[in-house]
């Protein structure tokens, strides 16, 4: 067979540049961004089970005041370790606008397993006005909604410095170092010991911001485990098929005269 | 056509009736085909299945996908936790469209470095240029429809675009929109038309390989095929090679789908599509983005539309522009070097159009889409002209026996119609 000549190989490279081009775009968001190494980064990557729960209460005790989680249902809850039983527990503390019953009437009950998080806010128009005008965006997408998006919410939560010298933050602002532009309307939401952690946890607020950023991504891209299991079955498979085929074909093209 | 003789009673007498076994034993089987084709020739194939898969991913999808302003985004999220699988689905058919431009464009470069687009190939390659104009039209369609900020704002700004068109572009921009921005409407025929025009591909594809099987392929010599010792059947070697270099390109897209499925993707079209608030760059995807690079190089918005156009354009007319009657580059030294400065070039082109048009970006664009059209208009037809052609192989049989020792001393050989 004939090697890979270089014209194959331009070609490829060709391919190779033009799509490292657009992902250097999707980078520079013009603030500082810390990046670590999450478990959920590579192909091997994995949601660790005990940062999904301590960041859900995070949110439920920090982020859920102002921001919505719109694609996420109790149900999903099982992706962080709780069973049946629990998702009920923790539906049951929401209360659901449901209806109209026979009277015609709106009511609110219990949330169950198959109800999203209810949203804190009616509509947008709510949620500026109890924001000083600014709309806390749903998280449920978050961190594929940003680039770099992991690193990048975290820098966001420990990001938040005084103004250096000579730079006016205007009223209702708030400074962050990785926040493109610095002013950001949403006041610093973690300090660090916001929140009582079952069994002593690490309340630093490099540790609440890792476990919340774990749990948004959870929430962006809850199929990934199953995703990259299912990808590592199907390069094994694949590449397994690359030697069988190529095999194949050096047999069937034995008797071509070279 | 001859029918062929088969054993099995019931495929004998369909076949006797309608000569689709003949057909396929004929087209796929026996069909000879140079024995020299190097792993280039695996793109053709490689195109197909991709068109193949997104289509049969596009069916699934739109079972699922609401085309609907107030739904859409929701619908695709729908898919992506709720379908069986859906991610799976949707990621494949995502991915699946940069993968299926990627395999084309190399498939284009294949064809412009052996000269597959000269006599008797001409409507071959037009049809070929054509394929390409409808899966530009087609993803651009189909990105619109997950109605993510990028979906909204990169509709409004290609849309735009026929507003340059003289006198009558503001009416036309309304028709097409079918209201006073983009809007319901023109979602909803994005998504009709997104589910048509893969069909009218296929269409086209059919027409492509009818093209193909009148000559045959090209090969890297560029030299017809003297008889039977330069060929071999399709099928096994042609199939089996295919089958190799499907399960290459298939591992190399399942990691992309499973592993970095967004790394392709524009971060901002997870954010809801929003009429109020611009994006601070908006971006085509990266398989549009040298012609991007075109379109805003030119200092006038008609103009930039023409260029842009006139980029997809002067392929339609290359068989015309070149007209040395060697084919393949390994025998055009000239030839070759500005083959290479051209695909630099359109990587270079692809590169600006994701930066933003501003200072050094703008000149380098320009002096770019300059050398883009000045390959096509100026050099190619001064080098049929002018270039020293090497010697070319007397036979392709030859030239695979001697190990490329090039027989004969005629620099160019005639063109000579092959049937």
């Amino acid at each position: 067979m004939r090697k890979l000549n270089i014209l194959t190989i331009g070609l490829s490279m060709m391919a190779g540049v033009v799509m490292s081009g657009s992902a250097a775009m999707a980078a520079g968001a013009g603030g500082t961004i810390t990046e670590r190494d999450w478990s959920f980064n590579g192909p091997f990557g994995h949601f660790d089970k005990a940062s999904l729960q301590r960041g859900f209460q995070v949110y439920r005790e920090v982020c859920a005041g102002c921001h919505g989680l719109d694609y996420i249902a109790f149900r999903n809850l099982s992706d962080l370790g709780y069973n049946e039983a629990e998702i009920k527990a923790i539906a049951a503390e929401y209360d659901v606008v449901d209806g109209p019953n026979e009277e015609g009437e709106m009511f609110t009950r219990a949330g169950i397993p198959a109800d999203r998080f209810p949203n804190p806010y009616p509509n947008e128009n709510a949620a500026r006005a109890g924001n000083g005008g600014a709309y806390p965006p749903d998280l449920s997408l978050m961190v594929k909604a940003r680039p770099n998006g992991a690193n990048y919410l975290y820098s966001l939560m420990v990001g938040y410095k005084d103004a250096p010298e000579g730079t006016e933050v205007p009223d209702g602002m708030h400074y962050n170092d990785a926040y493109s532009g610095h002013m950001i309307a949403m006041p610093q939401p973690i300090y660090g010991d916001d929140i009582t952690l079952a069994g002593d946890g690490d309340t630093s607020i490099e540790a609440l911001s890792a476990d919340v950023t774990t749990f948004l991504a959870w929430a962006s891209e809850p199929e990934m485990e199953s995703r990259k299991r299912t990808g590592i079955a199907a390069m094994l498979f694949l590449l397994v098929m690359c030697f069988v085929s190529y095999g194949s074909m050096r047999y069937v093209w034995s008797d071509v005269k070279k | 056509m001859q029918t062929q003789n088969f054993k099995n009673p019931v495929v004998r007498w369909i076949d006797h009736r309608l000569p689709v076994f003949s057909f396929m034993h004929h087209e796929l089987h026996e069909y000879p085909t140079p024995k020299n084709l190097n792993y280039l020739w695996n793109l053709g194939s490689l195109a197909g299945l991709a068109l193949v898969t997104m289509i049969v991913t596009g069916i699934i999808l739109a079972m699922h996908y609401t085309p609907h302003v107030d739904h859409a985004f929701e619908s695709v999220e729908r898919i992506m936790r709720d379908v069986n699988h859906g991610w799976l689905i949707r990621y494949i058919h995502m991915n699946g469209a940069s993968f299926f431009f990627i395999v084309v464009f190399i498939h284009i470069f294949r064809g412009l470095y052996y000269g597959s687009y000269k006599a008797p190939r001409e409507l071959l390659w037009i049809l070929g240029v054509l394929i390409l104009l409808l899966m530009m039209a087609t993803a651009f369609m189909g990105y619109v429809l997950p109605w993510g900020q990028m979906s909204f704002w990169g509709a409004t700004v290609i849309t735009n675009l026929f507003s340059a068109i003289p006198f009558v572009g503001e009416s036309i921009v309304v028709w097409l929109w079918g209201g006073f921005s983009v809007d319901n409407p023109t979602l909803s025929r994005f998504f009709a038309l997104h589910y048509l025009m893969p069909f009218v591909i296929t269409a086209v594809v059919i027409l492509h390989i009818i093209a193909l099987h009148r000559f045959g392929s090209n090969n890297p010599l560029g030299i017809d095929v003297n008889g039977k010792q330069d060929t071999i059947p399709f099928h096994p070697y042609y199939t089996s090679k295919d089958l190799f270099g499907a399960v290459v390109f298939l591992t190399i897209f399942a990691s992309a789908v499973f592993f970095y499925p967004n790394f392709l993707g524009h971060p901002d079209n997870y954010i809801p599509a929003n009429p109020l608030q611009t994006p601070a760059h908006i971006v085509p995807e990266w398989y549009f983005l040298p012609f991007y690079a075109i379109l805003r190089a030119i200092p006038d918005k008609l103009g930039g539309v023409l260029f842009m156009f006139g980029a997809i354009a002067v392929l339609f007319i290359l068989p015309w522009l070149d007209r040395s009657p060697v084919r393949s580059g390994r025998f055009r030294p000239i030839f070759k070097v500005f083959f290479w400065l051209l695909l630099a070039d359109c990587v270079l082109l692809g590169w600006l159009g994701a930066k933003p048009a501003e200072g050094i970006y703008v000149v380098l664009s320009r002096l770019a889409t300059a050398w883009y059209f000045f390959h096509f208009l100026i050099v190619l037809p001064v080098l049929s002209l002018v270039e020293k052609t090497r010697p070319l192989p007397q036979s392709i049989s030859t030239s695979v026996l001697g190990g490329g020792a090039l027989a004969g001393a005629a620099s160019a050989t005639k063109e000579k119609p092959d049937a």
